[in-house]
């Protein structure tokens, strides 16, 4: 008795959730791809999406029927610069670490993930700090419930490639004593460690597949050469109108591609940022001020940087926005003048083409991942709470679990002591 | 918001001799003219009744002359009318910094804490609060015309606090209450702060024996006998007398219960702020008669506040404990919350709108003890008024006009 209880805890989740189709019904579709679709069925199996229709959809016989009537449905939404999981980066011995990865620091049991997903979060891009001009590579993975960070990685099948390369430019990778101490130097050095890269990768082309002639590895360079072929992003943190432009001209110099992270003035520089056709993942906070570079940061970027035809996507750079309040930084987009379908855009497709794993998720299209949340109402009103979050056709939050809902609204000893990341270190 | 307010205003500090008569002149005038104000909102909130659908509010002379339906309002032809979806009264800040902790942090702008001295009950906010300071303009433009600020949490007692509106050029344009608590701390904070007291236990015995000795120069001061002046020891008897009260910041179950001991010890009157573990001592605060200004909702679960609970002012709700909402202190980003958006979060779990709203207006003005002044769209009271296109806890609503002491002094541009 005991011994076949064990196998129904065992298997049956695996049952439920893979081979059956989950059938929702009833509740307003929003895919992101294509209109919302009023009273739709949406169906998953697999751990990958299998239908959006509307309400005439043929459900198969053998699917666990879901009635969400009146909720809504969207993709699980996409956050594009957190520093969620406990992990660390580059040290202080110098301020370029394109070698080192977040990947092999992070807790992949940290309490920090459930939050995550009580806020609808399904992929994160988890990124090591502001305070060196290359903190390390930032890894992209999804919350859901793992014993090894592997099992979370979201791994590009073509490259192979889980991640982007943090960067910094402005006040906090200068220091008082040490180098770079200045802007003009901050950019001297990062050109000059892309020039060693670029030397590097003519090496690697000149041996031509002979292993003989290969340079010696030297993981740096490995690193900076994905990023020079165009498969790894540069994520790079920014705030002043001349640091922006700084970034753009760098990354125009040696032909990386680029996210211009909190761009606090975009609104200065939208049609420059637009032209480059560089990405902008943008922060929306209740008040400027607290950081002097960042003190025109106002709401209204997500405003002008559509209006210019950027593509803009939202981070919570957690714990600056908790993770629990990634929706209503997109609201406050909204509220100063953004579009509701950018808005939504911004918090699942865009986010998810900015670490290039927009074949995956950001949308509800047909074989896609199965990640998706389920809303009590309006995505973008303040009473609208997270009923649940799937990742890849699992349930990974419930708020009608008592358990899962303390990590929405907070409460006793949920979260294990923590350090809070500080942005202008390294670490 | 003016983008180039920044600029703007360093110019205006270069120039501020010039500039500070012309000003003065100015709002005099302002002030000193009989505005009067029709509001007409599509629901009105009066908080301390209904709410009233196509209600009007009369304004004259900087207080409230009449609130009703307006089908019994009758609007005089000379009265300026605005109009909105909604319409609330002035929202109350209960606990914040903005005045003293600028939003550039920067050194020079950065005046909420004192750390030459772990006990300052002397520090006075009037003598630090900058009216014009930025962010008492932002906090405004989002509804919030009454703020309580002052020094922040962090000393055993970091100085005094101040009621102000968010209106006026000078700090005493703006006052409404100059002395009103003292800012006392209970937890690790102080520690990181001073070298002594180093422990949460050693800040409690220091702050025990100033009691001490201010009860005896209370008692000398009552009985009329001479002692020379002293500050310090003037404001804690000011405090065991009952003339202000402390506004404790606790936040652990444990420290909370720290400051209920002290409290039974010497008697004062006593306002509990941040408790982020309030929920887990709700029968020991409503035996204790002690209202709380909650934490922002949206704090950072963290530190002493890692088990703070967004249900929180709900609990308080239910268990009858007055409470108020409060944009807090923040050394970083954002320089400021804003209580009106933390009190979102508070209605949309569990506490519901109109608990939220009451808190956000009437609630704080009680427990701040300005409840004759503000807090409610009642005749008599200072017109303090804000608009809205929607409920004034959505996130995508926007704020169309502010009305302070009768004076429009936002109009949404």
């Amino acid at each position: 008795m005991t011994l076949v209880l064990m196998i129904i805890l065992v298997c049956s989740p695996v049952a439920f959730s893979q081979s059956t189709p989950q059938a929702f019904t009833g509740a307003n579709i929003i895919p992101i791809s294509g209109e919302p679709i009023n009273n739709g069925v949406f169906i998953v199996q697999n751990g990958q999406i299998v239908t959006v229709g509307d309400a005439d959809t043929d459900i198969p016989n053998n699917a666990e029927v879901h009635d969400v009537s009146g909720k809504v449905i969207m993709p699980g939404l996409v956050d594009t610069h957190s520093h969620v999981g406990e992990g660390d980066g580059g040290d202080y011995s110098s301020s370029l670490h394109p070698d080192v990865r977040i990947m092999d620091t992070i807790d992949p049991r940290s309490k920090e993930f459930r939050k995550v997903v009580s806020g609808g979060i399904t992929s994160v891009n988890i990124m090591p700090g502001s305070g060196l001009l290359m903190s390390g590579q930032t890894v992209y993975l999804k919350p859901k419930p793992a014993d090894t960070i592997e099992e979370m990685l979201i791994v590009n099948d073509e490259t192979g490639i889980y991640g982007g390369l943090k960067m910094a430019n402005g006040t906090n990778p200068l220091r008082e004593n040490g180098s770079p101490g200045t802007r003009a130097k901050s950019a001297a050095m990062v050109r000059e460690l892309f020039i060693k890269a670029q030397e590097y990768q003519q090496k690697i082309e000149d041996a031509d597949g002979d292993p003989d002639e290969m340079p010696a590895r030297d993981l740096q360079m490995e690193t900076l050469v994905e990023v020079l072929e165009g498969k790894r992003m540069v994520h790079n943190h920014t705030h002043r109108h001349d640091d922006i432009l700084t970034a753009i001209r760098l990354a125009e110099e040696f032909g990386y591609r680029l996210v211009l992270q909190h761009v606090s003035e975009a609104h200065r520089v939208a049609d420059e940022i637009a032209e480059s056709g560089a990405h902008a993942s943008i922060i929306n906070v209740d008040a400027p001020g607290g950081k002097l570079e960042a003190i025109n940061l106002v709401n209204i970027n997500g405003k002008a940087l559509e209006d210019a035809g950027v593509n803009v996507g939202f981070h919570t750079d957690d714990p600056i926005v908790d993770s629990r309040f990634l929706l209503r930084s997109a609201a406050f987009g909204v509220r100063n003048g953004m579009s509701r379908e950018a808005a939504l855009e911004g918090l699942t497709i865009v986010g998810a083409r900015m670490m290039d794993i927009e074949g995956r998720v950001g949308s509800l299209e047909e074989g896609k991942d199965a990640d998706f949340i389920v809303l009590s109402g309006d995505p973008l009103s303040v009473y609208t709470h997270v009923e649940q979050t799937w990742i890849e056709g699992e349930k990974v939050y419930d708020r009608s679990n008592p358990e899962d809902r303390d990590y929405a609204t907070g409460g006793y000893e949920i979260f294990r002591t923590t350090n809070m990341h500080i942005h202008g270190e390294g670490r | 918001m003016n983008l180039f307010e920044n600029n703007f205003m360093k110019f205006r500090y270069g120039l501020a001799g010039v500039f500070v008569l012309v000003l003065i002149t100015a709002s005099g005038l302002i002030t000193t003219s009989e505005a009067q104000i029709a509001v007409k909102g599509e629901t009105v909130y009066t908080v301390s009744g209904d709410a009233i659908q196509n209600g009007v509010v009369l304004v004259n002379d900087g207080v409230i002359e009449e609130v009703g339906s307006a089908d019994n309002v009758d609007i005089p032809s000379d009265y300026e009318v605005h109009e909105a979806a909604v319409v609330t009264p002035g929202l109350i800040d209960a606990r914040t910094v903005v005045g003293l902790a600028g939003y550039y942090n920067q050194d020079h702008d950065q005046d909420q804490l004192e750390t030459s001295n772990a006990v300052q009950p002397e520090l006075r906010a009037i003598d630090s609060y900058n009216a014009r300071e930025f962010l008492v303009n932002y906090l405004m433009e989002e509804g919030i015309t009454t703020i309580h600020t002052g020094h922040a949490p962090g000393a055993v007692i970091s100085g005094q606090t101040m009621i102000a509106k968010t209106s006026g050029e000078t700090v005493e344009e703006s006052l409404v209450d100059s002395s009103t608590t003292l800012a006392v701390t209970f937890g690790p904070s102080v520690g990181s702060n001073f070298e002594s007291p180093g422990t949460r236990a050693k800040a409690v015995a220091v702050l025990r024996q100033d009691l001490i000795k201010a009860r005896e120069y209370a008692q000398k001061r009552a009985a009329g006998e001479d002692q020379s002046r002293d500050l310090k020891l003037e404001a804690l008897a000011d405090l065991l007398d009952g003339k202000i009260r402390a506004l404790v910041s606790a936040h652990t179950a444990h420290d909370i219960m720290t400051a209920l001991r002290i409290q039974r010890e010497f008697d004062f009157p006593m306002i509990l702020e941040g408790a982020s573990e309030a929920y887990l001592v709700l029968d020991e605060i409503k035996e204790a008669n002690i209202p709380v200004v909650i934490h922002p909702l949206m704090i950072r679960p963290f530190g002493e506040s890692k088990n703070a609970d967004m249900e929180t002012p709900a609990h308080l709700e239910e268990a009858g404990i007055p409470f108020a909402f409060q944009s807090g202190y923040e050394g970083y980003v954002p320089k400021t919350r804003v209580a009106r958006f933390e009190a979102a979060i508070a209605a949309a779990n569990e506490l519901g709108f109109d608990g939220a709203l009451h808190a956000l207006t009437l609630g704080a003005a009680e427990i701040l003890g300005i409840e004759d002044r503000v807090g409610s769209l009642e005749e008599g009271k200072d017109a303090d008024i804000v608009l809205y296109d929607g409920d004034p806890f959505e996130y995508v609503t926007h704020i169309e006009g502010v009305i302070i002491n009768g004076e429009v002094v936002y109009d949404g541009e």
